[in-house]
């Protein structure tokens, strides 16, 4: 497979993928039935199914931070989407500087990326903490909206940046990992990048959780989402535990923008909104402020997007995404995971 | 001790257009007739090159963003309910106009009459996309609009080869087109009108004299709608869901359809802009409606302050004079240093620089600054700047007369100072008698405040 | 002192109100006498907010009836049962912080009103005329709590006394018959406990309202009272004259014999 099996938002498709758009012609009615078309040929379901489940894994990344900084904040901070792209950006930065191209030697090829990992998650995780302390941190006390409005404006700061730097139209990134089918497991055949996508973020989702549910710094993180006041009377450093938080966040958004940087094979200065989106849809989906429910929801979103690529209409997939986002919020607002709360009078 | 009637003046006033204000009256009556003399100096060519003067057009687009700005603001500023999406409603009273007046479907109606409908639509959509939200608050209706206004502007988008089949019969198609799709529907026929002079005037970019005026005209019917809905029982409605809704509720007022009527009556001004640009442009294309106009829109309200509307107003022409004329005419001098200084050095980012192109880095800049330093906007409403800025701000009156109010207000305190604060049972002493003469004109004096306990 | 007048002017039933397992309101039983002063004590948790909140409108009971000057208010919005006639305050005062004292009673007269949208922009006479009487009307309710100095200051930045009457003339400008207040005497000194406690007596006598209350305070509850029903655990354990209720023997234990009734 290539990248054009990659569900990457129409949004970016239109203006700057030339990439052909598949699926069959729109018959609304008639095309909304997955079911019989998937089991009529099961092989391409499951590589539907495979397609969803790594850019699923690949959104729950981003979809964590979200999470996380909601959590704690009760903040959409629109600029992780941003973080990301920063990520992306400087995956493709490593790589070109390296001069690694598709045939590099293996060796080097696997130390630049271990090196480009760490370095790349670093910077994400200082970028996003120090975006924490500039631009939110004074609106401690200041209504959500005011600290919405800094993170909507860090997100077009960001953008520009990355506009300056990788420039208008989207660059694309070396195939450092073999698309061509390694191995097969019941008719469906696994290439290398895929599994780096899965090396990558499965150990970062588990890594992440174990943090948040065992460690001294994750009680605290848990407990100032709880009640930020309370934690702070109990001792904890509500401050450091904030920055922790974004620090997370950013590390997991500048790793989700290595894999996607070599699983798409591009890096793009607007990429940040339409994973954002999808990946805040995901948080949400899960119920936002729950770590299972946003890798959950990332993965469930993936799905639903590889499925309606392949059997209904791409053209539509940011309908479908958006129109769950909606019916999610307006008929289970505390997502599929979240627990009900009821406003007190 | 004088109470001053400001609330009496503020909602009253048989002339409440505009302003209230005699001084500000005359400002703005200078300013419309500036703005009505513009087009002409402009074209005469009475700017240099050198002066960052904005042509008719530019002029153009920065009234119709302040159209947009205010209704927005009824939303956001007024009813505190955050719309990232106020795009939705743009779009369609931009369709609506293009579908009624082009080629598309044939029907060539009049844009004076086509305008009402794209309002009525635009409100009709308000009402649509606004009802999901109705339980929603804060952040989640943020996301939910955003999301409306992710899918609207796809809809009109991918609507271009609709085939619908309901058990194997053709309800609609082959291929029907609705929208134009990603091309749009181009051309849109423009406003005319009969001249004195014999040949039509032409309200489209080719005349942007007559545009210029008809979308002041807008703006100024706009702004004046809001004044008055601001003033009025529904814009108290409004205010006290944004301050409180349970107490609001519990004071008796129905807040699904005063919620609703905000996303109307909010939604129904972005319908005279698009019935207007589309047919400015003579064309509508899907992609140009985006986040990145929602959120412009957003960024021009909280820039002038949130339920300001003079802000608004200022915030919109602000922010699309800079990225309209300003930047452009600044790029012509930065700009060619900087390329030559690329063909030099070979730095693709100096070679291809554009200064307009960093429109949003500033508009993200000044976003971040303004939250941390002036979050209540250029031109606070004074309520606005009392939630962000907390306390200290008893002296300052809601309604725009400052001085007189500042004093009055001095005056109260003086006197709070000197008498004991009235206590229940003297206040109680004084409760039957009024309250059942509700038509009576109040007594002159507040009676009970000067019984010492 | 006994009821002032024998007809009910709310009546409710066997009103019972489950969230998800738990039943925090249960079968309860409750009326009102036209022109009474009526609390509703207990402790913590016991149910009284529930009760309140189903009452007003904010809750929808699971079952029961409540029925108010003779109308079904059951399962009502909050805004429909102001509009027949109850007004409320808050525990922890709501007012409208950012909007000045008037606007804050303007509001509470919105439904007294009747101007709408487009008589907001087109203001005809009729609308301009209301307006005049509605801001007279305002001034007459603050007032009436000695809070005219204080007509253009923000809710907010008044002193808390001050806040506690404005949220009285607030509700008082709904025009209700029945008054309900929610710990108004919570965070208050004992003098101002004892001069509220008068001018809630004042308010019924001159104006004829009927007014309930909750309280903790039993100095108020048993000073003003004419009856008083007692809720714990969600069901109603007494009911009668303060006296009555006090030497009941279920209400000593449910407050002495768990401590002290503190609500947090």
């Amino acid at each position: 497979m290539h990248h054009d099996g990659a569900p990457v938002s129409i949004l970016f498709r239109i203006v700057a993928n030339p990439l052909e758009l598949r699926g069959p012609s729109v018959d609304i009615v008639n095309s909304v039935p997955i079911l019989g078309p998937c089991l009529a040929d099961l092989s391409q379901c499951a590589e539907a199914f495979k397609i969803g489940l790594f850019n699923g894994l690949i959104i729950a990344l981003i979809a964590i931070g979200y999470t996380l900084v909601y959590g704690i904040l009760q903040l959409i901070n629109f600029a992780n989407g941003d973080v990301f792209m920063v990520g992306t950006m400087l995956t493709w930065i490593g790589v070109s500087f390296m001069g690694l191209r598709e045939g590099s030697p293996a060796s080097l090829v696997i130390v630049t990326l271990v090196v480009l990992l760490v370095a790349t998650m670093l910077i994400t995780a200082g970028l996003n903490a120090s975006i924490e302390r500039l631009a939110y941190r004074p609106l401690r006390n200041a209504p959500t909206l005011a600290t919405l409005i800094s993170a909507i404006g860090m997100s077009f700061i960001l953008q520009n940046v990355g506009q300056a730097i990788i420039g208008p139209s989207p660059r694309s990134v070396p195939q450092l990992l073999s698309n061509k089918p390694l191995f097969e497991i019941g008719g469906v055949s696994f290439a290398l990048n895929e599994l780096f996508v899965a090396v990558i973020t499965i150990p970062l989702l588990v890594g992440l959780t174990w943090f948040v549910q065992k460690t001294r710094q994750g009680k605290a993180m848990r407990a100032t989402a709880q009640d930020r006041e309370a934690a702070g009377l109990m001792g904890i450093n509500t401050n450091r535990t904030i920055s922790l938080t974004f620090l997370l966040a950013g590390a997991l958004a500048g790793g989700a923008g290595l894999v996607v940087a070599l699983y798409y094979g591009q890096t793009w200065w607007f990429y940040g909104f339409p994973f954002g989106l999808l990946a805040f849809t995901a948080a949400v989906l899960g119920g936002i402020g729950n770590l299972t429910g946003a890798a959950l929801g990332g993965i469930v979103l993936g799905l639903i997007r590889a499925l309606n690529e392949r059997y209904v209409d791409p053209r539509w997939t940011d309908v479908v995404v958006f129109s769950i986002l909606i019916i999610v919020l307006v008929f289970r607002p505390t997502g599929i995971l979240g627990e009900k709360i009821g406003e007190r009078a | 001790m004088t109470q001053v009637v400001t609330l009496a003046r503020r909602s009253l006033n048989p002339l409440s257009g505009l302003t209230h204000d005699p001084r500000q009256r005359r400002i703005v009556a200078v300013l419309i007739l500036a703005a009505l003399i513009y087009p002409f100096l402009a074209s005469a060519g009475l700017f240099p090159s050198w002066v960052p003067a904005p042509t008719t057009n530019n002029l153009i687009v920065m009234c119709y963003y302040a159209v947009l700005a205010l209704g927005l603001n009824i939303v956001v500023g007024f009813a505190g309910l955050l719309d990232l999406g106020y795009v939705a409603f743009y779009v369609f009273g931009a369709y609506t106009t293009a579908f009624l007046g082009s080629e598309q479907f044939g029907f060539h109606l009049s844009w004076w009459v086509t305008v009402w409908i794209a309002v009525a639509i635009a409100a009709l959509a308000g009402v649509l996309l606004g009802a999901p939200t109705l339980r929603l608050r804060g952040d989640y209706l943020a996301i939910v609009t955003l999301g409306f206004g992710e899918i609207v502007p796809l809809m009109f988008k991918n609507l271009d080869k609709i085939n619908i089949n309901i058990a194997g019969q053709k309800i609609i198609g082959p291929d029907f087109n609705l929208t134009g799709g990603v091309l749009g529907i181009n051309p849109i026929d423009p406003p005319t009108l009969p001249s004195p002079f014999g040949k039509e005037i032409i309200f489209s970019n080719s005349n942007p004299h007559a545009s210029l005026y008809l979308i002041l005209l807008i703006l100024m019917v706009v702004f004046f709608l809001s004044r008055r809905l601001r003033d009025s029982r529904l814009g108290r409605a409004w205010m006290a869901i944004r301050e409180d809704e349970t107490a609001a509720e519990a004071m008796g007022i129905n807040t699904v359809s005063t919620k609703l009527l905000a996303f109307a009556l909010g939604a129904s001004c972005s319908g005279f802009v698009g019935a207007f640009v589309s047919s400015y442009q003579t064309a509508v294309f899907p992609e140009s409606f985006n986040f990145a106009i929602s959120i412009t829109i957003l960024i021009m309200v909280v820039l002038g302050g949130m339920g300001s509307l003079r802000g608004a107003v200022l915030g919109a022409f602000a922010l699309s004079y800079v990225s309209e004329t300003f930047l452009p005419w600044a790029g012509t001098f930065v700009n060619p240093p900087i390329n030559s200084l690329g063909d030099a050095t070979h730095v693709a980012f100096f070679t291809n620089f554009t200064l307009s192109a960093y429109n949003y880095l500033i508009f993200g800049v000044v976003l971040v600054l303004m939250m941390i330093f002036r979050p209540e906007g250029l031109l606070p409403s004074a309520t606005r700047r009392a939630e962000l800025h907390g306390e200290g701000i008893a002296a300052e009156s809601t309604f725009g007369t400052t001085a007189s109010v500042a004093e009055a207000a001095t005056d109260f305190e003086e006197a709070a100072g000197e008498l004991p604060i009235a206590d229940w049972s003297d206040a109680a002493g004084a409760a039957a008698e009024p309250t059942h003469a509700a038509d009576e004109p109040p007594p002159s004096n507040p009676p009970s405040a000067g019984g010492p306990a | 002192m006994t009821a002032v007048a024998t007809e009910l002017i709310l009546e409710a039933t066997k009103v019972r109100k489950e969230f998800g397992g738990l039943t925090a309101c249960s079968d309860i039983d409750f009326t009102i006498p036209r022109g009474a002063i009526v609390s509703l004590i207990g402790p913590n948790g016991a149910g009284k907010t529930t009760f309140f909140n189903m009452i007003t409108g904010l809750y929808e009971p699971t079952a029961g009836r409540i029925v108010f000057n003779g109308r079904d208010i059951t399962g009502a919005k909050p805004h429909e049962v102001v509009r027949a006639g109850i007004g409320r305050t808050f525990q922890n005062i709501r007012l409208f912080g950012n909007m000045t004292a008037i606007e804050n009673v303007l509001v509470g007269l919105h439904h007294t009103l009747r101007g709408t949208w487009w008589q907001a922009i087109l203001q005809p006479p009729s609308v301009r005329r209301e307006e005049i009487r509605a801001l007279e009307r305002g001034r007459e309710l603050l007032n009436l709590m000695g809070l005219a100095v204080r007509e253009s200051d923000y809710a907010r930045n008044l002193p808390y006394g001050d806040q506690r009457r404005l949220e009285i003339a607030r509700a008082l400008a709904t025009d209700c018959k029945l008054l309900l207040l929610d710990e108004p005497t919570a965070g208050m000194n004992p003098e101002e406990t004892r001069q509220l406690t008068t001018f809630v007596r004042s308010l019924r006598d001159r104006l004829g309202l009927t007014i309930l209350l909750i309280e903790h305070d039993m100095k108020v509850v048993m000073g003003i009272s004419e009856r008083v029903t007692v809720l714990d655990h969600g069901e109603k354990i007494a009911e009668g004259t303060p006296a009555e209720v006090q030497a009941d023997a279920r209400v000593i234990e449910a407050y002495l014999g768990r401590g002290a009734a503190g609500e947090g």
